[in-house]
C-alpha cells in the first residue's frame, strides 16, 4: 500500500520503538504533525525548540534509549542547533527531525528556509536531507542505528514537504548496511594483555573514568576491576554515577574543580587508567603535567579520541564494557594479586581525602551557603534522584556535594556546557523514569535560559523539582572576575531577576523561597514532597566560590584550595 | 609538513563539504583536490594536498575515518606511491620566443592543444617538481595563465604495507 513520507516517518518511528517526541510544530510540518496528532506515539510540545532537543538529550541520558526532537524549517530548525551541539559534544544518542522548505524551492532563499545540514554538518555525527521520499525507510534506520551505536550521537534528518506529502510503498530494508560505518566493539587482545601487565605491576594505580563508562554500561565491570585490585577511581563530570559516590575507593571527581585527593592522585600515580574519557581541558590542567609518573591506558570506543590531547602509551579502542569484560576474564587467569604492595597507595589516598574534602563553613544563622542546600538535597534524597544541572558553579556544586550511586542520574551539559539544559533535560528525564524524583539543580542565571519549559511541564504534569542557587550573579564567571580580574564584576550582576516564586505561581508550579538557613531544609521537604511542579528559591550567598580549583592552563597539583585573603584597596566594581 | 591523502569515499551529495568541512574546521588550507567516480560509479576517490602539524593531520585522519560516507583513508606521504596532476598553460609568444617554447614543451613531454597567432595553450602532466620546472621556464616565454587539476595519487602495485 502507498504511504506518504510522513505516515512513513510515523511507522518509522514506531518501527524504531519510539515512545515520546519532542517538537514543536511549523509550516512545513503540517503533513507529519497530522500523522502525528493520532499516532500512538506521545507528542511533547515544548514552549522552545531549543527546549525540545534538550528534552530529548535528558531522556536519551536518563533512559539509554533514543531521543528524538522535531522541528519546523528556517528558525526552528536553527533553535535545534544548540541541543544538537550539546548531544554532540557528550556523545547522546539523539534523531532530530527538521522540516524543509520543497525540493524545488530549495536554495532560492524561500520563506523559513535554511540549510540546516550545512549549518549542523561539524555538530552531528551523520546528517541526511531526504531528495526522494524512496530513500525515507532506509534513512530512518540507518539514523537510529548511527545515533545508537559506537560513540552515541546525534543525527538529523531533513525533510522538504514535498517528501513528506508524497506517497510510495515504503520498502524497508532487512537490516542496515553501511561500508563506511563499522565501529569497532572488541578490543585487541594483544593491547589488552599490555595493560594488564601495566596494570598489575603498578604500585599506585588509578582509573580515570568518563562517560563511556555509562553510555556502555560497563559500571559493575569497572566495580569489580578496582575492587579486586585495590584500584582508586576518580571521574569525570559525566563520568559520576559510573562508581558509587559512597565507595571508599572513589575520589570525586578531578579536573578544574576536582577534589583535592582526585587531583594529588592523578599527579602522583604510576598508572593511569583511562575509560571512556577524552582528556578534556578541564579535566587536564596544564597538559604537560598531567598524570607525569603514570604509564597511561587509554580505553575508548573512538579511535579519534586517542592520543588526541595526552599522549597515551597502552591504547585500546573498543567497548568499554567488551574490553573491561575481557580484561577481567583475563586477569582472572593470571595467580597473583598485587594487593600487598598497593597497601601504602592506598593509605596515602585517603590521607590526602581526610586533609582536604571538599568543604564549606555553614554558619547557623548566616546566610544559606548553596554547598549546604545540595548537601541537604543529597542527605533527604539519599542520592536516589535524577539530578539535572545547569552550567556553572551550580553544576559544580552538584558534582562535589550530591554523592551519586547510580549511573545516569547525573544529566548535566559537560562538554558544550550549555547553560538552559537542567529544566528541559529534566523535563525529558521524568518522562523517560516516570517513578522517580527528577530535579534541576539551576543557577539564577541558566534557569532564566529556558524557563518557559515550567510550562511543558505543568501542561504534562510531569513532577519535575527546580532548586535555584540564587545568588543575582552570574556565579561562575563572577568567581573568574573575582579571582582574577580584580573584582571588576563586568555585566555578571543579576540584580533585578524576577521573583522565582511568583514566575512559578504565573506558570501554575508551587513557588517556594528559603531566606534563613532554617528555611532549608522545611523548603526541601515541603517541595520534594508537593505534587507536581515545583520551584524553590534558595537566596544563597552571593560571592561563595567554588574550590578547589585549579587556574586555567596551571598542573592540577596548583590548587587553590579556599578562599584567598582579598586585598581591602581592591574595591567592588560593579558594571549594570 | 606536506601529506597527500587518498579517500575513497561514497559518490553521494554532501561528501566533499563533510571531507572539507574537517580541514576548514581546524583552519587548514587543502593545497590540492581532486574527486572522480571509480570503476565503481557509486563510489568516488579523493586525493587531497594538505600541508600541517603531523599530530592534526594524524586527527584530521581519525575524524575523516568516522565520516560514515568515508569507506578508506590513505596517508600515502610515507608510502611508496605514484602521484601526478595534469596542467593547461596559457602562454603569449611572438617571433623566435615561438620556437621556444616548443622546445621547451618537446623536453617536458607536453602538448600544444590549441594555437593561434597569438599565443597556445600547452597541456602537460607530471609531479609537482616537473610542473614547477616548466612553469620556471616559460615564465619568461610570455605565460599568461594555467589551470591546474590538482594532484591524483595511488599507491604502487608492488607496495607491501610496512
Amino acid at each position: 500500500m502507498k504511504k506518504s513520507g510522513a505516515q512513513i516517518l510515523v511507522e518509522g518511528l514506531l518501527r524504531e520503538k519510539v515512545e515520546v517526541v519532542f517538537g514543536f510544530p511549523g509550516g512545513v510540518l503540517l503533513d507529519i504533525y497530522d500523522q502525528l496528532f493520532d499516532a500512538p506515539i506521545r507528542h511533547i510540545l515544548t514552549r522552545h525548540e531549543q527546549g525540545a532537543a534538550h528534552a530529548a538529550d535528558g531522556y536519551a541520558r536518563a533512559t539509554g534509549k533514543v531521543g528524538v526532537c522535531i522541528a519546523t524549517s528556517g528558525p526552528g530548525a536553527t533553535n535545534l542547533v544548540t541541543g544538537i551541539a550539546t548531544a554532540h559534544m557528550d556523545c547522546v544518542p539523539i534523531v532530530a527531525i527538521t522540516g524543509q522548505v520543497p525540493t524545488a524551492l530549495i536554495g532560492g532563499d524561500a520563506f523559513q528556509e535554511a540549510d540546516i545540514v550545512g549549518i549542523t554538518r561539524p555538530i552531528t555525527k551523520h546528517s541526511y536531507l531526504v531528495k526522494n521520499v524512496e530513500d525515507l525507510p532506509r534513512i530512518i534506520m540507518e539514523a537510529f542505528h548511527i545515533a545508537r551505536t559506537g560513540k552515541p550521537g546525534p543525527v538529523l534528518i531533513d525533510i522538504p514537504k514535498d517528501v513528506s506529502k508524497n506517497a510510495t510503498v515504503p520498502k524497508w530494508p532487512d537490516k542496515v548496511e553501511m561500508r563506511g560505518y563499522n565501529p569497532v566493539l572488541k578490543g585487541n587482545r594483544a593491547q589488552i594483555a599490555k595493560a594488564i601487565d601495566a596494570i598489575l605491576a603498578s604500585h599506585r594505580p588509578l582509573i580515570y573514568a568518563g562517560g563511556g563508562v555509562i553510555i556502555s554500561g560497563a559500571e559493575r565491570e569497572m566495580i569489580t576491576l578496582a575492587e579486586t585490585y585495590h584500584i582508586p577511581v576518580t571521574c569525570t563530570l559525566l563520568g559520576l554515577g559510573g562508581f558509587p559516590g559512597d565507595n571508599p575507593l572513589f575520589l570525586g571527581m578531578l579536573g578544574m574543580h576536582g577534589t583535592y585527593a582526585a587531583n594529588m592522585a592523578t599527579s602522583e600515580c604510576d598508572m593511569l587508567l583511562a575509560i571512556g574519557a577524552r582528556f578534556d581541558d578541564r579535566v587536564t590542567g596544564k597538559i604537560a603535567e598531567f598524570a607525569p609518573h603514570a604509564k597511561i591506558i587509554h580505553i575508548d570506543i573512538d579511535p579519534a579520541s586517542i592520543s588526541k590531547n595526552v599522549e597515551v602509551d597502552i591504547p585500546i579502542v573498543g567497548d568499554a564494557k567488551n574490553v573491561l569484560g575481557d580484561m577481567l576474564d583475563m586477569m582472572r587467569k593470571k595467580e597473583h594479586l598485587p594487593d600487598r604492595f598497593r597497601e601504602k597507595w592506598i593509605e596515602q589516598v585517603s590521607m590526602w581525602k581526610d586533609e582536604h574534602p571538599v568543604h564549606y563553613e555553614q554558619e547557623h544563622d548566616g546566610e544559606i551557603k548553596p554547598q549546604y542546600v545540595v548537601e541537604k538535597l543529597y542527605e533527604m534524597t539519599k542520592g536516589d534522584a535524577v539530578i539535572t544541572t545547569e552550567v556553572g558553579q551550580n553544576q559544580m556544586w552538584t558534582a562535589q556535594f550530591y554523592k551519586f550511586h547510580q549511573p545516569r542520574s547525573i544529566l548535566s551539559s559537560g562538554g558544550l556546557g550549555t547553560m538552559g539544559y537542567g529544566l528541559p533535560a529534566a523535563i525529558g528525564a521524568q518522562i523517560g523514569c516516570p517513578g522517580r524524583l527528577v530535579v534541576d539543580i539551576a543557577g539564577d542565571g541558566s534557569i532564566q535560559m529556558n524557563i518557559q519549559e515550567l510550562t511543558t511541564a505543568v501542561q504534562n504534569r510531569l513532577p519535575v523539582k527546580v532548586v535555584i542557587l540564587n545568588n543575582c550573579f552570574l556565579g561562575m564567571v563572577r568567581q573568574w572576575q573575582e579571582l582574577f580580574y580584580d573584582r571588576r564584576y563586568s555585566h555578571t550582576c543579576l540584580i533585578s531577576s524576577p521573583d522565582f516564586v511568583k514566575v512559578a505561581e504565573a506558570y501554575g508550579a508551587t513557588g517556594l523561597r528559603a531566606e534563613k538557613v532554617s528555611d532549608v531544609e522545611p523548603v526541601l521537604k515541603k517541595g520534594l514532597e508537593a505534587e507536581g511542579v515545583v520551584v524553590m528559591d534558595f537566596r544563597v550567598s552571593r560571592e561563595e566560590n567554588v574550590y578547589p580549583m585549579v587556574p586555567a592552563g596551571e598542573a592540577l597539583k596548583n590548587m587553590i584550595l579556599g578562599p584567598q585573603k582579598l586585598d581591602p584597596k581592591k574595591k567592588l566594581k560593579a558594571v549594570f | 609538513m606536506r601529506h597527500t591523502i587518498s579517500v575513497l569515499v561514497e559518490n553521494k551529495f554532501g561528501v566533499l563539504a563533510r571531507v572539507a568541512g574537517l580541514f576548514s574546521g581546524r583552519g587548514y588550507n587543502i593545497e590540492s583536490l581532486s574527486v572522480a567516480p571509480t570503476i565503481d560509479p557509486d563510489t568516488s576517490h579523493m586525493t587531497i594536498v594538505t600541508r600541517g602539524e603531523d599530530r592534526v593531520i594524524e586527527q584530521v585522519i581519525k575524524q575523516l575515518n568516522k565520516l560514515v560516507d568515508v569507506i578508506k583513508v590513505s596517508d600515502l606521504t610515507a608510502k611508496n606511491f605514484v602521484e601526478r596532476e595534469m596542467v593547461l598553460i596559457k602562454v603569449s609568444s611572438e617571433d623566435e620566443k615561438r620556437s621556444e617554447v616548443l622546445r621547451v614543451v618537446d623536453i617536458f613531454r607536453g602538448r600544444i592543444i590549441d594555437m593561434s597567432n597569438k599565443g597556445f595553450i600547452i597541456e602537460v602532466t607530471g609531479t609537482e617538481d616537473k610542473i614547477n620546472a616548466m612553469l620556471t621556464l616559460l615564465k619568461p616565454l610570455g605565460l599568461k595563465e594555467i589551470a591546474r587539476t590538482g594532484f591524483v595519487a595511488m599507491m604502487r602495485t608492488d607496495h607491501v604495507q610496512k
